[in-house]
């Protein structure tokens, strides 16, 4: 019988020639990640389970990337960070990217793109639910809590569970103002917030082979959010161009059989995509863009792991270039690459840094940022009753930081169309001008 | 593992996720040191917007007067309880508050994982909705070998699921003593 490429992935890891769903088996791992949140807890966990001075299975899979509470004076989070840092000195661990050097990336998912660690084939396990993120490479990704994590410490190994696939199939080509986000934000509107629970979301078709790998990452890293346990995409010549600039490690590009079974197959014409926002205070609050002109805003927010790549602020810059904003508008890269990029990418002349500043948005530093709300001092968080559009991830209540504000999600286009007009704005009139 | 949880309800609605289980800006606390650890359970189920908290009249807080500790041990949950982040510190918060099982139409993949392998509490699933069933401060009791919870406050009982293939492990302990028991693991 014909496995998904999900199901192959994990039947290579479990030693078998063959799984199906519902299987629960005993995977060995590639990759493990933690950060500053998640971190200290685990570590804990493996001390209290493994002995004091134990030893991690594989120094060279753990990462260890520092990124939501990185900017703040509160002194429980910076405490934890010191613990990230005495935990790599102890287990000397060569994959450390510290807050305060050189050597500080950024949002984690992202960063294990950019470095190397995300490589087809592979089955990589992070303390952080956009985990799966990294299935954009063609691997397995998912994320867990710190006690799987401390296992996997102490063992290379975590029980799994083989899940169903459902295959979300775009056949042409894109609008050009519409973007992976409003891809995502679409499907989980169709299939809601609980639609794939359990199940692996694997994306196919033309037009997703079309996208960057950025793109493509947004797609599985927002898999989560629909309930998924995994996002996956085949790897082709775009990942493995990608893959081979940052790491020389070994990997295995998997396909999907034409046989394989899916507990849900559906094709969409990728040519009828519009932009659309998830209203608050769900990610599956699905609206046409064009539905919501009439919403008035507060604040714009482009960053985090779903919205903070160098293809989204292209995406914003292209709009905001000669422009000025008119409400407060948030710019956070995810990492110092993109960061870095965005003195580097020009348009007629100008770089992205210079098209954010002269626009009036305000930029802040690499990290998960108010993505996630975060401790009071968190750039760009909400208070009050603010209404924000933002690139992030989830709009449940309290997200952002303050449990009365609200949180229409939407792609970069839509953000920075937004920013400009000061209420939702569809970017197709910005573009197609 | 107990035969019977008995308890007080705490009753919330569907989607509940980890922001408002335990927000993020409270997610700096240890959660190893004895004393620290406490704020998660002050703070534990402090993002439920007002409305929703302990229904069917809401703005009843899970937890008074900075206290750890709550009176309600038994949460009745709806559909995708606990949906949103990994954060471990979600069933955690909810075990430091004093929360012995979660009794939900449904759960998000990565919470129901997590209060297994951690041994937090039990995540029963039921047959039905129960929300509109159980109201919060309601007595309630699980009967593990049959299967059931009866609320005691107006008599009913209710058919719960069976825990199926994570049984092991949750008789076990947690995901550790259960891979010591298998031999996964050695024996401490």
């Amino acid at each position: 019988m014909g496995m998904t490429i999900t199901e192959k992935i994990l039947a290579a890891h479990a030693g078998k020639e063959q799984v199906q769903p519902g299987d629960n088996i005993w995977v060995d791992v590639d990759v493990l990640m933690t950060h500053d949140v998640c971190g200290p807890g685990t570590f804990s966990i493996f001390k209290k389970q493994f002995g004091e001075n134990a030893k991690v299975w594989d120094r060279d899979k753990v990462v260890i990337i520092p990124d939501h509470f990185v900017f703040t004076k509160d002194t429980h989070a910076n405490r934890n960070i010191e613990i990230l840092r005495q935990f790599v000195k102890e287990q000397s661990l060569p994959h450390y990217f510290d807050v305060g050097t050189d050597n500080y990336k950024g949002v984690c998912h992202l960063a294990l793109a950019q470095e190397g660690f995300n490589r087809p084939g592979d089955v990589l396990f992070g303390t952080d639910s956009h985990t799966s993120t990294s299935g954009a490479f063609g691997m397995f990704s998912t994320g867990i809590g710190n006690t799987d994590a401390a296992f996997i410490l102490g063992t290379g190994k975590i029980w799994v569970k083989v899940p169903e696939s459902m295959c979300f199939e775009f056949t042409g080509t894109f609008p050009e103002h519409v973007m992976a986000k409003d891809v995502i934000l679409s499907v989980i509107g169709d299939i809601g917030v609980d639609g794939a629970t359990y199940r692996a979301m694997e994306w196919r078709g033309d037009a997703v082979m079309k996208l960057s790998m950025e793109e493509r990452m947004t797609l599985c890293n927002m898999a989560i959010e629909a309930g998924g346990k995994n996002g996956i995409i085949e790897a082709d010549d775009v990942t493995l161009d990608y893959v081979k600039q940052r790491t020389d490690a070994p990997y295995k590009v998997y396909h999907s059989d034409d046989d394989a079974k899916y507990f849900f197959k559906k094709t969409y014409n990728a040519s009828e995509m519009e932009p659309v926002v998830a209203k608050p205070h769900s990610p599956d609050n699905k609206a046409k863009v064009s539905e919501c002109v009439d919403v008035k805003l507060d604040r714009a927010y482009i960053g985090s792991c779903t919205g903070g790549k160098i293809t989204d602020f292209i995406a914003a810059a292209r709009l905001l270039k000669g422009k000025k904003v008119k409400i407060d508008t948030f710019i956070v890269p995810a990492t110092r690459e993109v960061e870095q990029d965005l003195y580097k990418e020009k348009i007629g002349g100008e770089s992205l840094m210079d098209i954010f500043k002269s626009s009036g948005a305000y930029l802040g530093e690499p990290s998960c940022a108010a993505c996630l709300g975060g401790p009071k001092d968190t750039f760009g968080r909400a208070t009050d009753n603010q209404v924000v559009i933002s690139t992030t991830n989830r709009n449940f209540p309290g997200r952002m930081g303050s449990k009365q504000s609200q949180v229409y999600l939407a792609s970069p286009y839509t953000a920075a169309a937004s920013a400009l007009t000061g209420h939702i704005t569809n970017p197709a009139e910005f573009i197609n001008n | 593992m107990k035969k019977v949880i008995e308890g007080i309800a705490y009753v919330l609605g569907n989607d509940v996720d980890t922001d408002q289980i335990i927000p993020a800006e409270h997610l700096v606390y240890s959660l190893s040191d004895p004393e620290e650890r406490k704020n998660y359970g002050k703070f534990a189920l402090s993002g439920v917007p007002g409305e929703q908290a302990g229904l069917p009249d809401g703005n009843t807080p899970f937890t008074e007067n900075e206290q750890c500790e709550s009176k309600y041990s038994i949460i009745i949950g709806g559909r995708n309880f606990g949906c949103g982040s990994s954060r471990e510190h979600a069933p955690a918060c909810m075990e430091i508050a004093g929360v012995q099982a979660v009794v939900a139409e449904s759960y998000a993949r990565i919470f129901y994982r997590n209060s297994v392998d951690g041994g937090f509490f039990i995540p029963f699933e039921s047959a039905k909705l129960l929300t509109a069933e159980v109201k919060t401060g309601d007595s309630l009791t699980i009967d593990l070998q049959a299967n059931t919870l009866t609320n005691q406050s107006s008599g009913k009982t209710y058919e719960l699921k069976s825990l199926g293939e994570v049984i092991d492990i949750i008789e076990a302990g947690d995901i550790f003593e259960y891979a010591r028991k298998t031999g996964m693991i050695p024996s401490a």
